[in-house]
């Protein structure tokens, strides 16, 4: 249980890391808040031959509201976002689940951007900010650009960074008015990754009718999975239980991929999917009713 | 891919004393202080961030000393279960865990330690729930935590009887 050596960088500025990365390529890794890159280094499933610790850079972590939205540094800590004021208000689905993620020691290291970039199926801020439709700056010494989540997860542990990109930053819109949001998972111990879960967002009109529903579920496939039909079925609809029935029903039953192991059968992650994804949904609407 | 043998100065500050060794990159925080500095006092349970036993503070914040590399705490400050109180003054934390029977075979006890010190700086009064929440990250085979629970709320009673 100990690391395989490595050549070990701990730049001071963006610059050169990026100029590492571009040196190393495929050979690097970057090292963010370690909670997920060290243990794979402790089991050596991981033998990075140069490791690029980026927690040296000012700079990277921050919360900033925006127009539209909240502005997440890579490097900032679970443990900022768990506590963050801005968070509360402008992105209240990562707010409140941040305390589910892992343990206070955890969050204490582990940061937004390299939960992102790990990619973990059952990890909630990749489907949180698929969720809410969040996109993510890239950069290298070649340039940035701005990738959505929804193009950004690719499959079990990948992403569409390159080998010589850093993922900078993300940026989360915020919900129009009268919404609501949730998330609902089961985990067999609290805290632990969930066998399975769901982040659900609905708009609602005036008259309660569903403008807008997004429904990403977790533990349940390669990536986020994002139940397009589900939600597009809700749109033009009042969310009565039948409506809300109907959808759990077609996501956990067309839109998932759930898989056996030790933990739970793939039956029975899709049988906690459709529970969750009525909750979800229950909830999201009981929400967005409450504002004005 | 060829082997390295890098070598990097450390110095940190573990328990109020400065250390400068020499060493390899991949040598994790929990052995630095084990073995390195001799302070056996942080337990190594799983080596994958799954236990709590390996808790330290750095810079008073919970972190876990297997899920570090020690060459990341360049300038920084760590506090292990040495540096919280002695034999002869226990801390109010240590002083409470004696009296509760918040352990039994002490494995997990330092990491928990460590942990509770930080968790009732910023949360001086908790609830049983809060307390239960603080100790989330740690595993214990023996007491069934209902002890430890009690003993985080002696400890928040102590500290503030204390000022
Ligand atoms: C015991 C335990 C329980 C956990 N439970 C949960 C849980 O319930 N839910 C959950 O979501 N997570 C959980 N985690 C994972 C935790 O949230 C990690 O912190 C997170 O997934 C990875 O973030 P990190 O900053 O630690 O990344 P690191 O471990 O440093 O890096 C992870 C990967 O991403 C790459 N990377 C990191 N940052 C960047 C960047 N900015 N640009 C490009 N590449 C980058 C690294 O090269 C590496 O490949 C748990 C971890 C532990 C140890
Ligand atoms: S030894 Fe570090 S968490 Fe188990
Ligand atoms: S007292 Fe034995 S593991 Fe906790």
């Amino acid at each position: 249980m100990k690391p395989a050596p490595f050549e070990y960088h701990a730049p001071t500025t963006l610059d050169d890391a990026l100029s590492l990365l571009t040196e190393h390529g495929y050979d690097a890794k970057v090292l963010a808040g370690g909670q997920s890159l060290v243990p794979m280094m402790n089991f050596r499933i991981a033998q990075p031959a140069v490791l690029i610790d980026i927690n040296n850079i000012p700079d990277l972590a921050y919360i900033n509201a925006e127009e539209g939205g909240v502005r997440v540094g890579a490097m900032t800590r679970h443990h900022q976002s768990e506590i963050s004021p801005i968070m509360a208000q402008h992105a209240p689905l990562i707010y409140s689940t941040m305390p589910k993620i892992a343990y206070p020691q955890v969050r204490t290291r582990g940061t937004f951007g390299g939960s992102l970039s790990h990619a973990d199926p059952a990890a909630e801020l990749p489907t949180l900010t698929t969720t809410l439709d969040a996109k993510f700056r890239l950069v290298s010494q070649r340039g940035e650009r701005w990738v959505p989540a929804s193009e950004f997860f690719l499959g079990l542990y990948t992403t569409a960074l390159e080998p010589d990109e850093i993922l900078a930053e993300g940026f989360v819109p915020e919900l129009p008015p009268r919404s609501g949001w949730s998330l609902q998972e089961v985990n067999r111990r609290k805290h632990d990754f969930a066998l399975a879960g769901v982040a659900a967002t609905v708009t609602l009109d005036e008259n309660d009718v569903c403008q807008n529903a997004r429904l990403v579920f977790l533990s349940v496939g390669d990536r986020p999975m994002y139940a397009e039909r589900a939600s597009t079925l809700l749109q033009g609809q009042a969310l009565t239980s039948e409506a809300i029935r109907a959808a759990a029903e077609l996501a956990s039953s067309e839109e998932i991929d759930p898989g056996d192991d030790i933990h739970a059968t793939a039956d029975f992650r899709r049988h906690l999917a459709n529970v969750l994804c009525k909750r979800a949904l229950e909830q999201a609407r009981q929400r967005a009713q409450g504002q004005k | 891919m060829e082997a390295t043998n890098q070598k990097i100065e450390l110095t940190v500050t573990v328990n109020g004393t400065r250390y400068e060794r020499e060493i390899e990159p991949r040598m994790l925080l929990s052995d630095f202080l084990r073995h390195e500095i001799g302070l056996t006092g942080t337990h190594v349970g799983c080596e994958h961030g799954v236990c709590g036993a390996c808790s330290v503070l750095m810079d008073d914040q919970p972190v876990r000393s297997c899920l570090m590399f020690a060459v990341q705490t360049q300038g920084h400050e760590i506090t292990t279960v040495e540096g919280l109180g002695t034999m002869d003054a226990l801390s109010p934390v240590q002083q409470a865990f004696h009296e509760a029977h918040g352990l039994q075979c002490g494995f997990c006890t330092p990491g928990i330690l460590t942990t509770v010190t930080a968790f009732l700086e910023t949360n001086p009064d908790p609830s049983e729930e809060e307390a239960r929440e603080a100790i989330s990250g740690n595993l214990c085979r023996c007491t069934g935590y209902q002890h430890i629970v009690d003993a985080v709320l002696l400890a928040a009673k102590k500290k503030q009887a204390a000022g």
